[in-house]
């Protein structure tokens, strides 16, 4: 349980000095169905310093659900390893948290927006005070305190993902794994929910993957922007976002660099959506490919 | 139903969506509008037969003044004691045995699909013998006392509750599963928060099939080789030619089904309070 005082494989991360919080090495999945096996996943390596928020954003149905439940430890990866904190992830570990994009799906339906935050940690057997405590300060954060006896179908989708969020906050993770939470939400919910993001990430120093096809959102949220290809997916390019710290929907969205990035990024997805990525040498006749790519037999070329 | 098409529930400008919110009208008012729906229909009904009993001027349907007669002196005497209330207790012995089995084996078969190939056959096979002709059967296995007919009453009555324990336990949302996984619910807690809760809909559906069967069970089990009960009393009415009384009997046990009902739907009600909520909220959506 407790923190590993320093991972023992440190690895040079992008800051130079923050250790590795989450590190992806080889990570292969392919869905074995019977005759035709299809290969979601490739071979993805990335790390995650700690303290980072780092978005992966890529063209529609190239796996990143695929891989965010494989980090998360919900499915198990064909090959190669997931490690928090230097251990590998075989199955949900305590330190981690995940907001679903189906926010109507991942809360409770019977439980109240208060009893949904604090089920978690009564698992984690806190006592009832930090409990009530936690609860608390986690609704307030995402400003539904006044909605805590309410059940979650009695508020909007907005309103709901927020207490999904609040959730994840309550339980203290180390890492927040969201996938495309914002994807079913109406753009002006979806722009305060992005700094709600932001802002509770540099108040709580905790580190996120942030999955999303959304390029904007991407470059908007992120220290750093991975951009996967098609699938089988691979790691296509990693931009550093460096943009100041202190973003504003109108400022930053305005920003010449914010729009370079952007256009940066957008060719890049571009390119992952023609195929013609530049990842080992490998076939380049999937132009359109949407889930996966069939594989005779299972055995990849290359 | 026709919710239109483009409204996904993404509007965060809508806030707080009031559950099914209906005009209020004073408490008193409305009880008095449904205890009126409730009656309008039997009151008419029983007239109806009135009038046409009182034209056919038949012995075997007595008018209802000589049934509610035969009622008031049947049932408020020590016949409550020997036979409505044995009636009632095995009613809901069986019923309640046939919940805990039939919830209990629910969810084991729901949550793996290896002991559920292995016993589908043999409970189809079960489930197709009518319950009924279990009677001889479980006289001589089980003599003809209340175990006997607790036990007709269980063999027919798990299986709605079974299956659809089953088939609840089975629906159980992917993505709340992940969701509990993720923050590391599981073993019995899962079954209590999740599994349980997620299957509620369909359990409390097959329980109230279950109710239905348990009553015309009750009394078939006592229509043979029984010297008590309400099922008993009504056949020894009939042979005896007490045509008022096996009618006042008839009576009795509609009353018992409908009381039962309406007992169940209460506590469905606190039970199912979220769901019925939920699906509002999805049809107004």
């Amino acid at each position: 349980m407790g923190a590993a005082a320093e991972p023992t494989t440190t690895t040079t991360d992008h800051e130079g000095e923050r250790p590795t919080m989450l590190k992806v090495t080889g990570l292969r999945k392919v869905y074995d169905g019977g005759a035709v096996a299809v290969e979601a996943v490739r071979d993805l390596t990335f790390e995650l310093a700690e303290g980072e928020l780092v978005c992966l954003v890529g063209p529609s149905g190239c796996g990143k659900t695929t891989l965010l439940k494989c980090i998360a430890g919900l499915m198990p990866p064909t090959g190669g390893t997931v490690e928090l904190e230097g251990r590998p992830v075989t199955a949900p570990p305590p330190d981690m948290a995940v907001v679903f994009q189906e926010y109507g799906r991942s809360l409770f339906p019977w439980m109240s927006v208060r009893a949904n935050v604090e089920l978690p940690l009564k698992q984690k057997r806190l006592p009832v005070e930090r409990r009530t405590g936690l609860v608390r300060e986690a609704l307030e954060a995402v400003g539904l305190a006044g909605s805590a006896d309410a059940y979650p179908w009695q508020l909007s989708g907005g309103m709901q993902q927020r207490v999904a969020i609040a959730r994840a906050v309550a339980y203290e993770p180390k890492v927040l794994l969201m996938d495309e939470p914002f994807a079913a939400v109406d753009a002006q919910t979806r722009a305060d929910l992005e700094d709600l993001i932001r802002a509770l990430w540099k108040r709580l120093g905790v580190t996120v993957l942030f999955v999303t096809h959304d390029i904007d959102e991407a470059v908007y949220l992120g220290e750093r922007v991975l951009v996967l290809s098609s699938s089988p997916t691979v790691v296509q390019d990693d931009v550093t976002v460096d943009l100041p710290a202190g973003r504003d929907q109108l400022t930053t969205r305005r920003d010449g660099r914010f729009t370079e990035l952007r256009t940066r990024v957008y060719a890049e997805i571009q390119r992952a959506k023609r195929g013609d990525a530049g990842a080992d040498g490998r076939p380049q006749d999937r132009t359109g490919g949407r889930e996966g790519s069939p594989v005779a037999g299972g055995s990849p070329a290359g | 139903m026709n919710r239109p098409l483009g409204t996904a529930r993404s509007d965060d400008s809508a806030g707080t969506r009031a559950p099914a919110a209906r005009p209020r009208r004073g408490a008193a008012g409305r009880l008095g509008l449904r205890t009126l729906h409730v009656l309008l229909l039997p009151v008419v009904l029983v007239g109806v037969y009135a009038y046409a009993g009182a034209a056919s001027d038949s012995y075997y349907t007595p008018t209802p003044d000589l049934i509610a007669a035969a009622f008031v002196e049947l049932w408020f005497s020590e016949r409550l004691f020997t036979d409505v209330l044995p009636s009632i207790a095995r009613l809901l012995t069986g019923f309640t045995v046939a919940a805990v089995l039939g919830v209990g084996l629910g969810v084991l078969l729901g949550l793996s699909p290896r002991t559920r190939a292995l016993l589908e056959p043999v409970l189809e096979f079960l489930r197709a013998v009518p319950p009924p002709v279990l009677v001889p059967l479980m006289i001589l296995l089980a003599g003809i006392d209340d175990s006997m007919k607790v036990m007709v009453i269980v063999s027919g009555c798990v299986w709605p509750v079974l299956l659809n324990t089953v088939e609840g336990v089975r629906a159980v949302d992917p993505v709340l599963a992940d969701t509990a996984r993720c923050y590391g619910i599981t073993g019995a807690t899962r079954l209590r928060v999740l599994v349980l809760r997620s299957a509620a809909p369909q359990i409390m559906a097959g329980l109230r099939l279950a109710l239905a069967l348990a009553i015309i069970l009750m009394v078939i089990s006592e229509m043979f080789a029984s010297s008590s009960g309400l099922g008993f009393a009504i056949v020894q009415f009939q042979r005896s030619f007490a045509i008022p009384e096996m009618w006042a009997g008839m009576v009795l046990l509609g009353l018992i089904g409908f009381a039962l009902s309406a007992l169940f739907e209460l506590v469905e009600g606190r039970v199912l309070g979220w769901y019925r909520g939920l699906r509002a909220a999805n049809r107004g959506g």
